[in-house]
């Protein structure tokens, strides 16, 4: 009996040590990713301080964390000096008309690849997979070249430099290739009683297999818009005119330099613009978290 | 009938992705890998004679001697190779840590997620300009009449832990230390993507092992090298090829701290990159030298994964 009691009380206290180094494990492992959240934040948090000081506060040698004088003319200034208002319409115009043309070409190919029967096909498939090895620097030498041969470059004028913007990286393997698979998901019974009441296929695809489809769809719009949003190379090289210029481009405008100095950057409107091109990216990601993210761990790199 | 009805009409749909791809995809494979054979090809020389793409030019092997003992390019392999070097596996390690941490907690678990995923929906360019500012000395220019000086916020926490503030950036700054710049940046922006995999890998792995593993008493170091990395090995070999991948066409986020110079002011295109030479080439109209450039990265990228394939292949664990 005392023998039990003894054994009892032992693993008692195993337990209550047990229990002890558990909380502590606790402890340490929040105090770690709290650590990691800061390290992740701190930028967001040091843009939107900086963009609210003025360029005399923000190079005092020892920093404020919070701005003295909350100053809020320095967005509208990075809008008016940085004309950013224009290149905010030009991306939304860009990415607008690419995502819905990129949309209907790709539910169409996506459709013909997944529910029709053709030559090739598999073959046809696998070629375009096979395409998306390929560094798109390789398709970008020639493309420029191309534009340059339609006349499409941003001097040819305002709608030909839409063109360019638009056109050439408007089809994406990787979204036919994702719809496909979800298309394939959708059991082809369906399809063939649909057959049988008349339905012609267009009137399938477009009550059918879209909306089905939806969460797809929805990752595909995302994804594009941001590339959309944040791309870089490509306009600079067709269409970096005021007319055509984009967001990316128009933020390392020479305009946010301090006045009189040709290195030393007004950072605080900078920083503001920075602001101004990052906030929409956050305002999607709140409200489409899930797509997003389900779209990005199918897709590999940062688009 | 009806097949051949068929036929007609899956052509017909695929018809606007398949013109599209013929030009914009297609034909650039085909011209791309052909101009990096064409001696000189150069876009003036060739809008004079009337063949823009470049058909009047002879066929040979210049462009790639030239591009390979063009001490320039050397130096941008060089900057790419040692990006990715030191980038990959800092960030799938830490990316490993965060998310094996991450698995093991219940409360808060999605707002630390969320807050973790927060790098990736962002411009590489702006934020990169974020980067710069926390690293540059602003208020050296002469100009100034008001002459303070602000040494950036991380050189401000190196001295309030008792240590010197570092030329980050400015000019006269060391390669190492822009180095370390790029590698810090490069890191937060991998690490969103890296911790989504592995952590979707980690919830799919199966109870039962580590049950079993708490019945044995196993150890957690042990429990972690013996059955969590081995079962996420899959994972763990997609975000190091895909790491890779990234690393290599790596130039944006470079764009973003140090400007289109690639390097701080007064070493200019010391930072520079394999993409940063092909888009320099593009620029200045050397179509042969672009198209070889991006050759040579192709090769690399391909050689990279077929390694990473075959290692992953003996170790990886399924």
């Amino acid at each position: 009996m005392a023998a039990i009691t003894m054994k009892e009380r032992n693993i008692k206290q195993v337990s209550k040590r047990q229990k002890v180094v558990n909380v502590f494990a606790t402890i340490l492992r929040y105090l770690f990713l709290s650590l990691v959240a800061v390290a992740v934040l701190f930028p967001f948090y040091w843009m939107i301080i900086s963009s609210l000081k003025s360029y005399t506060e923000y190079k005092l040698s020892i920093p404020t964390f919070w701005p003295k004088e909350v100053l809020w003319g320095n967005y509208s200034e990075a809008f008016t000096a940085g004309n950013l208002g224009r290149y905010f319409g030009n991306t939304v115009i860009v990415g607008l008309i690419s995502t819905v043309l990129s949309l209907v070409v790709t539910v169409l190919s996506a459709f013909a690849f997944a529910r029709l029967e053709f030559k090739g096909k598999n073959i046809m498939f696998a070629a375009l997979l096979a395409t998306m090895m390929i560094p798109g620097e390789l398709f970008t030498i020639t493309n420029y070249i191309t534009v340059n041969a339609f006349g499409w470059m941003g001097s040819d004028g305002l709608v030909q430099g839409f063109l360019s913007l638009i056109f050439p990286f408007l089809v994406s393997v990787f979204y036919i290739y994702l719809l496909r698979q979800n298309f394939l998901q959708i059991p082809n019974s369906l399809y063939l009683a649909a057959k049988v009441d008349g339905t012609s296929d267009l009137k399938y695809l477009w009550k059918v297999m879209i909306p089905l489809a939806m969460p797809t769809l929805v990752s595909i719009t995302i994804l594009k818009m941001m590339g959309a949003w944040n791309s870089y190379m490509w306009p600079r090289l067709v269409a970096n005119d005021e007319m055509h210029k984009m967001v990316t481009n128009g933020l390392r405008s020479v305009s946010f330099l301090v006045e009189g100095s040709s290195t030393d950057i007004n950072y605080p409107v900078q920083m503001a613009a920075v602001a101004i091109v990052s906030a929409p990216l956050f305002i999607v990601f709140i409200f489409f978290r899930k797509y997003i993210m389900k779209g990005v761990s199918k897709s590999g790199t940062k688009g | 009938m009806v097949e051949s009805k068929h036929q007609w009409k899956a052509w017909l749909y695929l018809s606007p992705a398949l013109v599209l791809l013929a030009i914009f995809t297609v034909w650039p494979i085909i011209n791309s890998t052909v101009s990096a054979f064409r001696e000189g090809y150069n876009g003036y020389i060739a809008a004079s004679t009337g063949s823009i793409f470049g058909g009047d030019f002879p066929i040979g092997f210049a462009n790639f001697k030239y591009v390979a003992s063009y001490s320039k390019f050397v130096d941008c392999l060089k900057n790419t190779v040692l990006l990715c070097v030191l980038t990959v596996p800092l960030s799938t390690v830490l990316a490993l840590l965060i998310a094996v941490v991450l698995n093991s907690i219940k409360p808060l678990r999605r707002v630390f997620q969320t807050i973790y995923f927060l790098p990736y929906v962002t411009n590489s360019i702006a934020i990169g300009l974020v980067f710069s500012s926390m690293f540059n000395i602003v208020g050296l220019n002469p100009v100034d009449i008001n002459q303070s000086v602000s040494v950036g916020i991380v050189n401000n926490v190196i001295v309030a832990l008792g240590g010197e503030a570092i030329n980050w950036m400015n000019q006269g700054s060391s390669y190492w230390a822009n180095m370390a710049v790029m590698v810090i940046y490069i890191v937060w922006n991998a690490l969103p993507f890296k911790i989504l995999i592995l952590l979707g890998g980690l919830q799919s792995v199966n109870k039962q092992y580590y049950d079993a593993a708490k019945v044995d008493g196993t150890p957690k170091w042990r429990v972690l090298t013996r059955i969590t990395v081995p079962m996420l090995s899959p994972m763990i070999a997609y975000v190091v090829i895909t790491g890779f991948i990234g690393g290599f066409k790596e130039y944006s986020s470079v764009v973003g701290v140090f400007g289109e110079d690639m390097g701080p002011a007064g070493a200019s295109g010391r930072l520079n990159t394999i993409v940063g030479y092909v888009y320099e080439a593009i620029e200045s109209q050397n179509f042969g030298l672009a198209s070889a450039g991006s050759l040579i990265l192709f090769a690399i990228i391909l050689a990279v994964t077929i390694v990473n394939l075959y290692v992953s292949n003996k170790k990886v664990h399924y």
